[in-house]
């Protein structure tokens, strides 16, 4: 019993011991900071507290500090927060972001400095007073901009203190956004603020419904314990206004994601499309075109690289013609060389272009190795756009953009051209056109040409978003087959709609179902689609489709 | 069909080489002294077996494409099945012998910390369970799939796409671990079929005799099915379906029924393979294996039976000896074989030997130049 007990004692004693040390030191360095600084205000005497580089010190000096009303301070302030406040024998000194040292009691540019320079330390305890004092000290601030980051920053540390100024700062405010956010702030002060009147917070549990986000949504499901009943309901009713909010952007969101995947789909299969519509060809190598555009991008990126580092913002602009021109070259290659010699044998077709996939793979990975090659994105795609709860990436966007422009000049290149008058006559009606004179091997190697070169432009776009290594095409080509079976050959309206429908719905089902089954379920339901509408949504109608 | 009898000269010919093959294996590789030139070395016996499976399998592509006009790129798939029902009565039949020791649960299953067998491994554990699975899993797929396809008239190019949409979606579900079936690595680490061991000599040579015998009852239920009235509407509607369905035949019908026989076949090879190389795994669900199956009957000549098989084993017995030797150039060999065989040898290696019969013994007959022979005229 006794030693249990005197084993207990050690531990305590020394907390005694220490906690007594502690505070006679702490006193005898107020004694002496006060000694040192016994003619100046408030602002000098607080700041040599920053010195002794204690928590407890620093949390003092902040308050001090914001309340002194010295035009440095803010200045003080922010640069503890960045970690640019240095102290060094004795003396406080404040680094601007230029690198130019001043010192922080007289705001005048030091030289150089005497002796080792170190920041001072914080923790995330000061970094809150730190955003307080910071929200106090810029919530008057005559700058918009400065006055609304403090608004934001009050909302997150919900200081109690700052919120006669906020008052006083919500009275005066002239801009609207300001002035929401302000109240925001004004908002999660007072639902956690115990002597509020309930009027008050009720009114804040508006506010923050209004507001119907993550954040809002965080402060309202963790009510203060005194919360009366009423609160509770109102906050309940709140919570489920904004779940519903919430639940509509992710859906909105879904969308989204599901128009991009829709554009990659577009883009892969626009191509094939062309060829499946006018020569009833699959070309099983399509995806390899895709990839011969990929990879032509991150050639003429290496060369802009070694060559000319500064016209790097453009290379996608500069490889979009190459890549044309490379895949549609090799397209009209294999036309000529391998699929002129197998029409009217479809399946045939098929088994060859997948032997020239698997060529074209193998040839790809000797010259260019079996890895994932490194395709850089220009600075102006990346960053991201917010729209209310959600964000949209820049080269998403591009994508998204990208898709339609080349749908869009597909279409109008096989409506306005002599080339597109005649793949669609080709098309309807093979034998026809010929009668009438078009030269249909022409117009297939034309044709196959142009698909290819579409497939490599993809390409281009798809390195922004994929891995550009020898097997990137594989990975689209059932997709891609499957937007124009779903489509219908013979016209690219069924292309973008399939490509689309295909696009969203595996998107919004991937939240139930998860990536994998989605796809499986929408695989599924292609196939029984299909046994529907054996030609697909957007059919030739007419005589020549049995042919 | 030129010929008449159900024991022609080509007919004959396959059996008599499959009876020589049979003996001769095992023989060469039991009674032969090691070292002597005729000894076959273990791990060949195995590889053989591996080489007769596909050779069942392309038989069973052959039968729906040579005679019926069907170019199936899922039929990977059927095979991928009966392998996977064979998996499971091995799996099942490891027993307490697991890592994990588990008298019910196969390890992989005790690894996802799953507490009993889902319901669809009951009955695995006895094999002529197993056995009727084989016929009945890739059956019933086949029924139901051909039975939606061709009832809509989904055909040519469609129906091949959509075969492969099949096999892509099957594999896409069989690497999932929820599937209940090994999800990437699938099933392996066989201990014993029937009480022997899977790895002994002996069973795999066993194995591979029951895998020729299986081929040699294929090819003859093959033979049977094409020289039937059956099989002559068969190619009737390989050469013209409309026409074919006006005369009054439901052809539906026919393709339904030759398409679920194909398919239990490549469930059959698939349940002779996965003994044999002791794992099956969803790769084997991959399109890309498919449509490889469909160049191994074009390169021995679809329409024939005797085609496939040496198509399979040529094609194979050239993908091993490339991988090892020039690992890089197979890929480029086998594309090649693609084109150069589609393009030339439109019938294959069978088509072309019969044509320079045709045209040597035409010439012997009339003593005649040859007409050239166009490719492309088909």
């Amino acid at each position: 019993m006794g030693a249990a007990l005197a084993a207990l004692a050690a531990p305590l004693f020394k907390v005694l011991l220490m906690y007594c040390l502690h505070h006679i030191l702490r006193a005898l360095l107020l004694l002496l900071g006060m000694a040192s600084a016994a003619l100046a205000g408030p602002y000098e005497e607080a700041l040599p507290k920053f010195a002794n580089d204690s928590y407890a010190d620093t949390d003092a000096a902040i308050g001090a500090v914001a309340s002194s009303g010295n035009p440095l301070a803010v200045d003080v302030v922010e640069a503890l927060r960045d970690g640019r406040l240095l102290i060094g024998s004795g003396q406080v000194f404040i680094r601007r972001s230029s690198g130019e040292l001043i010192n922080a009691a007289t705001g005048q540019a030091w030289g150089s400095p005497a002796g080792e320079l170190k920041p001072v330390r914080i923790n995330n305890r000061l970094r809150r007073a730190i955003e307080a004092a910071l929200g106090n000290l810029t919530l008057l601030s005559p700058d918009a901009g400065r006055r609304l980051e403090a608004a934001r920053a009050v909302f997150r540390s919900r200081d109690e203190a700052v919120l006669p100024t906020l008052e006083k700062a919500i009275a005066q405010e002239s801009q609207a956004h300001v002035r929401n956010a302000l109240e925001n702030a004004r908002a999660a002060i007072l639902l956690s603020q115990l002597d509020a009147l309930p009027m008050q917070r009720l009114g804040a549990i508006e506010t923050l419904e209004a507001r119907g986000d993550q954040d809002a949504l965080a402060l309202l499901s963790n009510l203060p314990p005194d919360a009366t009943p009423e609160m509770k309901a109102g906050a309940g009713k709140a919570v489920a206004g904004i779940h519903t909010r919430l639940a509509l952007w992710e859906a909105v969101q879904n969308v989204w994601y599901g128009i991009s995947l829709g554009s990659v789909l577009l883009l892969a299969a626009i191509g094939l499309a062309i060829t499946f519509g006018t020569m009833g060809v699959i070309n099983m190598a399509h995806g390899e075109m895709v990839m011969l555009g990929a990879y032509t991008t991150f050639v003429v990126q290496e060369i802009i690289r070694a060559y000319a580092p500064g016209l790097f913002g453009a290379s996608l602009f500069i490889a979009l013609p190459l890549a044309f021109l490379v895949a549609g070259a090799v397209g009209v290659l294999i036309e000529r060389t391998v699929i002129r010699f197998l029409y009217g044998r479809p399946l045939e077709t098929l088994l060859a272009t997948w032997g020239i996939s698997l060529i074209l793979q193998q040839g790809v990975r000797t010259i260019f190795g079996p890895t994932n090659r490194e395709v850089g994105t220009p600075a102006w795609m990346s960053g991201a756009l917010e729209v209310g709860a959600m964000s949209l990436t820049y080269n998403r966007i591009a994508i998204v953009v990208f898709a339609f422009s080349v749908f869009a000049v597909l279409l109008l290149v096989l409506r306005y051209t002599s080339l597109g008058l005649y793949v669609r006559a080709v098309t309807q009606n093979r034998r026809m056109a010929g009668s009438m004179g078009i030269r249909t091997n022409r117009i297939d190697a034309l044709a196959f040409g142009l698909g290819s070169g579409v497939a490599g432009i993809a390409g281009v776009a798809l390195s922004q978003i994929d891995n550009v290594s020898p097997n990137l095409g594989q990975g689209y080509i059932i997709d891609s087959f499957m937007v124009v079976v779903f489509g219908g050959v013979g016209n690219l309206w069924g292309t973008l709609v399939g490509a689309m429908t295909l696009g969203i719905a595996n998107k919004l089902l991937e939240p139930y179902a998860g990536a994998v089954l989605g796809k499986i379920v929408l695989l599924i339901a292609i196939i029984l689609f299909i046994q529907r509408r054996p030609r697909g949504l957007f059919a030739l109608k007419g005589r020549a489709v049995e042919a | 069909m030129r010929t008449q009898s159900f024991f022609d000269r080509q007919t004959t010919l396959v059996l008599s080489l499959l009876a020589a093959v049979a003996i001769l294996v095992p023989s060469m590789n039991g009674l032969a002294a090691p070292g002597s030139a005729l000894h076959l070395s273990d791990h060949l016996v195995p590889l053989l077996g591996k080489y007769v499976c596909f050779a069942l399998l392309a038989l069973s592509v052959d039968l729906i494409w040579g005679f019926c006009g069907i170019l199936s790129l899922g039929h990977g798939a059927f095979f991928a099945l009966g392998g996977y029902a064979m998996g499971m009565h091995l799996m099942r039949q490891i027993g307490p012998r697991g890592v994990y020791g588990d008298p019910i649960l196969p390890d992989f299953m005790v690894f996802l910390n799953w507490k009993e067998l889902p319901w669809f491994w009951h009955g695995f554990d006895s094999f002529p369970f197993a056995v009727l699975m084989v016929l009945l899993v890739p059956g019933a797929l086949a029924f139901v799939f051909g039975w939606f396809a061709f009832r809509s008239r989904v055909t040519g190019v469609y129906l091949s796409i959509i075969t492969q949409a099949m096999t892509f979606a099957l594999m896409l579900a069989f690497f999932r671990n929820d599937m209940g079936l090994g999800g990437n690595n699938g099933l392996t680490d066989f201990k014993e079929i029937l009480g022997f061991t899977v790895q002994a000599g002996s069973t795999r040579i066993v194995l591979f005799v029951l895998s020729v015998l299986a081929l040699a009852g294929g090819y003859l239920l093959c033979r049977w099915v094409v020289g039937s009235t059956f099989g002559k509407v068969l190619v009737a509607v390989r050469d013209a379906e409309s026409r074919t369905r006006f005369l009054g035949y439901r052809v539906e019908h026919y393709k339904l029924v030759v398409f679920t026989l194909s398919a239990m076949l490549a469930g059959i090879a698939g349940a002779l393979y996965v003994p044999q190389v002791g794992i099956i795994n969803p790769s084997e669900f991959a399109p890309a294996g498919s449509i490889e199956v469909v160049i191994w009957v074009a390169v021995g000549g679809r329409g024939t039976l005797a085609g496939p098989i040496l198509g399979a084993l040529l094609v194979n017995a050239g993908k091993t000896w490339f991988t090892a030797a020039l690992p890089e150039f197979w890929l480029f060999a086998l594309g090649g074989l693609f084109v150069f065989v589609t393009i030339f040898m439109p019938r294959g290696i069978l088509g072309a030997v019969g044509d320079l019969w045709e045209r040597s013994s035409q010439r012997f007959r009339s003593g005649r130049q040859p007409q050239p022979v166009t490719h492309a005229a088909e």
